[in-house]
C-alpha cells in the first residue's frame, strides 16, 4: 500500500473531470482515465475524492484501479516511451527494441527514470500493426521502428550525443 | 446541414441536393488519414497539399479520408476523378513531392495528368501502376466496407448520407417493421465478425423476444457494440471506427429498432483515441440532425447512444466482462447462461456485436438479404476484412468474401514474403487461434474451415510468418500474453496459464526435455476444459496447434539445443563472416563490447560473452553477421 501513502498534490484539475460525468458508479472507469490522464498516474486523494464523489466505496474504486494495467498507482514520467508488443510487432524484433530502451535509459519496462521524465512501458497491441515494430513516444508514431528512430524519437527528452539522430 | 432532419422526406431532399451539387468529376486529392498514414506524417501531408493549393489558385477539394488500408505504403494519396495512386508520398521529401503531384498531375486536365513516377506503385517484377483500382493489393479485394474509408470524409455526416448514408435507416424506418428488419438479418446469414461467429438475426432475436425490465414505465433493452478490439495483429474495428463511424452508428439504429433497444453504448480501446475522438463527433453530429435522441428522423423511435473507453484489459473483449466494464466494476466474466440476451447491462436484455458486425448492417437492410447471402460460403455470408501483417510484402487491410485461400491473400493480395524469404506459417485467431502450415495455404478461409484446422477466426488478424520466425517461441508469446490477461477468476486460466508458461519458457531457455511437451500435452486439455470463458477455454491452442503442425521445432530446441529460426536466444550463436569490411560499427554499438578487431580487417565476437541481443546484427549494413542455429 506505500503506493497510496500521501504526497502533496494539487487537486485542481479533478473538479472539471467529476463534472463531466454522471455522479454514480457507472462512470468510475471514465473518471479514472481522465484523471489518470491529468496526473499522469492516479493519486491517493484523487482515489479518495472520487470515491466520496460517485458514492461508491473506496475499496471498490481500488479494486478496480488495480484491475486495468492503464491504471498506475504511482507516479509516471513527464513522457512516456511505449513499445507495441502485438504478434505483428513481435515477430518484427519489438523484443529487441524494448532491450535496446532499457539498456538506453537504465530502467525496466514499466518503470521511469530516476528524474521522473521517462516512463518505457509496453503495450499489448495499439492496432497499427502494419507499420510494425511501433513505438509511441507522447502520442508520436514511430513506425518501422529501429533503435535509431527511436533514440531520435527520444532525443529532445533524453538528450545525447547527436549520433543517434544520424540515419 | 446543422439543423435537425425533420422527417424521412426531408433526409432524401437533403441527399439529392448534396448529390446534385457534388460534381463526380470534380477534382479532388484524397489523403489518408489513418492511424498508419498518420504515423508517417499524413497530418503534415493534408497541410502542405492545402497551402499548395491556395497558392496556386487551383479549384480542387483536399480531402482526409479514413484508412485506405495499404498501410506499409503511406502516406498514401489518391487524385479524383482519374484515381491515380501515389504511395510513401513525403515520406523523404515532403515539399518535392507536393509540388510535383500538384504542377504535374493536379493541375493537368484530367486525361492529360502527368504521372510523378518517382512516388508510383511498382509491382514485385518492376511495372509501375497508375491508378488505384489496379495496384494487385487492391485489386484482389472485395471492398464492401472498406471501399467506404477512402470515399467519405469521416468526420462529415453530410459525405456519408451523400455516399448513401442513411438510407437504410430510412428504409427500416419508413418502410418495415422491427420485425421484418430482423428477419431480413436472419436471411442474410449473417455471423458475428468478433470471432465466434453466431447468427447475428438468432443474438438479436433472443434479445428481442426476452422479457425486459421497465425503466420509466417502458421496457428497458440496450444494444452494445464492442470495440474493444484486443487481439494483438487485429485493427480492422479500429479503421472501420476512425474511416466510417457512421456506418456503425446506422447499424447500431437498425439493430436497436428490430430489438426494441433505447439505449447504446460502444465500449473502444483506450489504445484506440482516434477512434474514440471520430466517433463521439459522429454521435454529436448525429444527434444534431435528429438521427439519434427522440423522435428520429419524425417516425417516433427513440434511441441515444453513449461511448465508454477501455482501460486496457484484453478480457473485456468478452461480453460479460465487458458489461461488468461499462457498469463500473472490473472486468471479469460471469458464468452463463443468463446470456446478456436475457440479462445483461444492469440486469436488462442486451445485444453485443463487435464493429464489424454492426457495419454490415445497414449494407443488409439496404440491398436485402438475398444479395449479402449471395457472397461467401454455405455457412459464412459476406465479406471479411483481415488485417495482413508481419513478414508480408503488402500489409494492411484486406476485405476478401469468405472462403478465399489463405494462397490469394497471402501470395496474390499480400505479395509473398518479404525479402524473398520461405513462408512459414499464417497466424489466425488472435491468442485464441492457431498457426496454419503451408501445407494449409489452400484452405478456404471460413467460420467453420478454420475452427476445424485447428485455428480459429477471431476478429480476423492474420499474421503471416517466415523460416525466421520460431514456433516455440510464438507459441510462448502467447502463453505469456494470456498469463497477463487472465483476469484471475478460475484457477485452471489464472494458475494453469503461468505452469504453461514455465514449461514454454523451459523449451525456449534450452531447458526442455521430452517430459516437458507431455506436460503440456497434459495441461492443456485441462486449461481448455475447466475455464469459464473464452480467453480460458482457447488459450492452449496455440501451443496445440504449434505442436502439431510444427512439432519438428520443438523437437530441434529439446533434441539438438537448437533454434532453427534463429530467435532463441539461449539456442543460437551470432558469427561474423568473411562479408565483414572491418567498418567497425557493430564493435561500436555492441552494449557488452565483446567484438574486436581492426578497422577494414575482419571482426570477431567472442561467443563465451556475447548476450545474443542481436545489436550487431541489426546494425551491420553489410549483411556481414550471421545467425546459426545452436550454441
Amino acid at each position: 500500500m506505500s503506493a497510496l501513502q500521501a504526497t502533496p498534490v494539487d487537486l485542481a484539475p479533478l473538479a472539471p473531470i467529476l463534472q463531466r460525468y454522471p455522479a454514480d458508479r457507472r462512470s468510475l472507469v471514465m473518471v479514472l482515465q481522465d484523471v489518470q490522464a491529468a496526473f499522469h498516474y492516479l493519486p491517493r486523494e484523487a482515489l479518495l475524492t472520487v470515491a466520496d464523489h460517485l458514492q461508491v466505496p473506496r475499496s471498490h474504486v481500488y479494486h478496480v484501479a488495480t484491475f486495468y494495467k492503464h491504471f498506475s498507482l504511482t507516479p509516471r514520467g513527464a513522457h512516456t516511451c511505449t513499445v507495441c508488443m502485438g504478434t505483428a510487432c513481435h515477430v518484427r524484433g519489438a523484443g529487441q527494441l524494448v532491450e535496446h530502451l532499457e539498456r538506453r535509459t537504465g530502467v525496466k519496462a514499466g518503470d521511469t527514470t530516476p528524474d521522473g521524465q521517462l516512463t518505457v512501458e509496453t503495450v499489448n497491441c495499439v492496432g497499427a500493426c502494419a507499420l510494425g515494430p511501433v513505438v509511441i513516444v507522447d502520442g508520436e508514431y514511430v513506425g518501422s521502428a529501429t533503435a535509431r528512430k527511436v533514440d531520435r524519437a527520444l532525443k529532445p527528452i533524453l538528450g545525447g550525443d547527436g549520433k543517434e539522430g544520424e540515419e | 446541414m446543422s439543423e435537425r432532419i425533420p422527417n424521412l422526406a426531408a433526409l432524401e431532399a437533403w441527399r439529392a441536393s448534396l448529390q446534385a451539387a457534388h460534381d463526380a468529376n470534380r477534382k479532388a486529392i484524397a489523403i489518408c488519414a489513418g492511424t498508419g498514414c498518420k504515423a508517417y506524417g499524413s497530418d503534415k501531408l493534408a497541410e502542405a497539399f492545402r497551402k499548395g493549393v491556395a497558392e496556386r489558385g487551383l479549384d480542387v477539394d483536399v480531402r482526409a479520408t479514413g484508412c485506405h488500408g495499404f498501410c506499409e505504403r503511406g502516406p498514401l494519396v489518391v487524385i479524383y476523378p482519374s484515381m491515380i495512386f501515389y504511395q510513401e508520398v513525403g515520406r523523404k521529401n515532403l515539399a518535392k513531392d507536393v509540388a510535383e503531384i500538384l504542377d504535374q498531375t493536379v493541375a493537368a486536365a484530367p486525361g492529360a495528368e502527368q504521372i510523378v513516377p518517382r512516388l508510383q506503385y511498382k509491382t514485385p517484377a518492376g511495372e509501375a501502376v497508375v491508378h488505384e483500382r489496379d495496384v494487385p493489393f487492391y485489386k484482389h479485394q472485395n471492398r464492401l466496407i472498406l471501399s467506404f474509408n477512402g470515399k467519405i470524409d469521416p468526420e462529415s455526416l453530410a459525405d456519408y448520407v451523400r455516399n448513401g448514408g442513411y438510407r437504410a435507416l430510412g428504409k427500416a424506418l419508413g418502410s418495415m417493421t422491427p420485425e421484418q428488419v430482423l428477419a431480413e438479418v436472419e436471411a442474410s446469414g449473417l455471423r458475428g465478425r468478433g470471432g465466434a461467429g453466431f447468427p447475428t438475426g438468432r443474438k438479436w432475436r433472443f434479445t428481442r423476444t426476452a422479457d425486459a425490465p421497465r425503466v420509466d414505465g417502458r421496457p428497458m433493452k440496450y444494444v452494445v457494440c464492442n470495440a474493444d478490439e484486443g487481439d494483438p495483429g487485429a485493427f480492422m474495428d479500429r479503421s472501420v471506427l476512425e474511416g466510417n463511424p457512421h456506418g456503425v452508428l446506422e447499424g447500431l439504429l437498425l439493430g436497436a429498432y428490430a430489438i426494441g433497444a433505447r439505449e447504446g453504448y460502444v465500449y473502444v480501446r483506450n489504445e484506440y483515441p482516434l477512434a474514440v475522438q471520430r466517433l463521439t463527433k459522429a454521435i454529436a453530429d448525429a444527434r444534431a440532425a435528429g438521427l439519434l435522441g427522440d423522435d428520429i428522423l419524425g417516425t417516433g423511435f427513440a434511441f441515444d447512444l453513449h461511448v465508454t473507453r477501455g482501460a486496457g484489459a484484453f478480457v473485456c473483449g468478452e461480453e460479460t466482462a465487458l458489461i461488468g466494464s461499462v457498469e463500473g466494476n472490473k472486468g471479469q466474466p460471469r458464468f452463463r447462461p443468463p446470456y446478456p440476451a436475457v440479462s445483461g447491462l444492469w440486469g436488462c436484455p442486451t445485444n453485443i456485436n463487435n464493429v464489424e458486425t454492426w457495419v454490415n448492417v445497414p449494407l443488409i437492410v439496404d440491398r436485402g438479404a438475398a444479395w449479402f447471402a449471395g457472397i461467401g460460403t454455405a455457412g459464412s455470408k459476406g465479406t471479411k476484412i483481415f488485417s495482413l501483417v508481419g513478414k508480408v510484402n503488402h500489409t494492411g487491410l484486406v476485405e476478401v468474401p469468405m472462403g478465399a485461400s489463405l494462397r490469394h491473400i497471402v501470395e496474390h493480395i499480400g505479395g509473398g514474403i518479404k525479402d524473398g524469404r520461405a513462408f512459414k506459417a499464417v497466424q489466425t485467431g488472435g491468442p485464441s487461434g492457431g498457426c496454419l502450415p503451408e501445407s494449409m495455404l489452400d484452405l478456404e478461409v471460413d467460420f467453420d474451415t478454420l475452427t476445424a484446422a485447428g485455428s480459429m477466426m477471431g476478429s480476423g488478424g492474420m499474421i503471416v510468418m517466415d523460416d525466421r520466425t520460431c514456433m516455440v517461441d510464438v507459441a510462448r508469446y502467447f502463453i505469456d500474453f494470456l498469463i497477463q490477461e487472465s483476469c484471475g477468476k478460475c484457477t485452471p486460466c489464472r494458475d494453469g496459464l503461468i505452469q504453461m508458461g514455465h514449461l514454454m519458457h523451459d523449451l525456449v531457455e534450452g531447458r526442455g526435455t521430452h517430459a516437458t511437451l507431455d506436460r503440456l500435452e497434459a495441461l492443456a486439455p485441462v486449461v481448455r476444459d475447466a475455464s469459464l470463458c473464452a480467453l480460458g477455454q482457447t488459450a492452449p491452442n496455440p501451443v496445440l496447434s504449434t505442436l502439431k503442425y510444427f512439432r519438428h521445432e520443438y523437437l530441434a530446441h529439446i533434441d539438438d539445443k537448437q533454434c532453427p529460426a534463429g530467435v532463441c536466444k539461449a539456442l543460437i550463436t551470432y558469427r561474423i563472416t568473411d562479408r565483414c569490411t572491418g567498418c567497425t560499427i557493430c564493435a561500436v554499438q555492441c552494449p557488452e563490447k565483446v567484438i574486436t578487431g581492426e578497422k577494414k580487417a575482419l571482426h570477431l565476437i567472442d561467443e563465451a560473452r556475447c548476450t545474443r541481443c542481436g545489436v550487431c546484427h541489426s546494425v551491420c549494413t553489410f549483411d556481414a553477421i550471421d545467425i546459426l542455429p545452436g550454441r
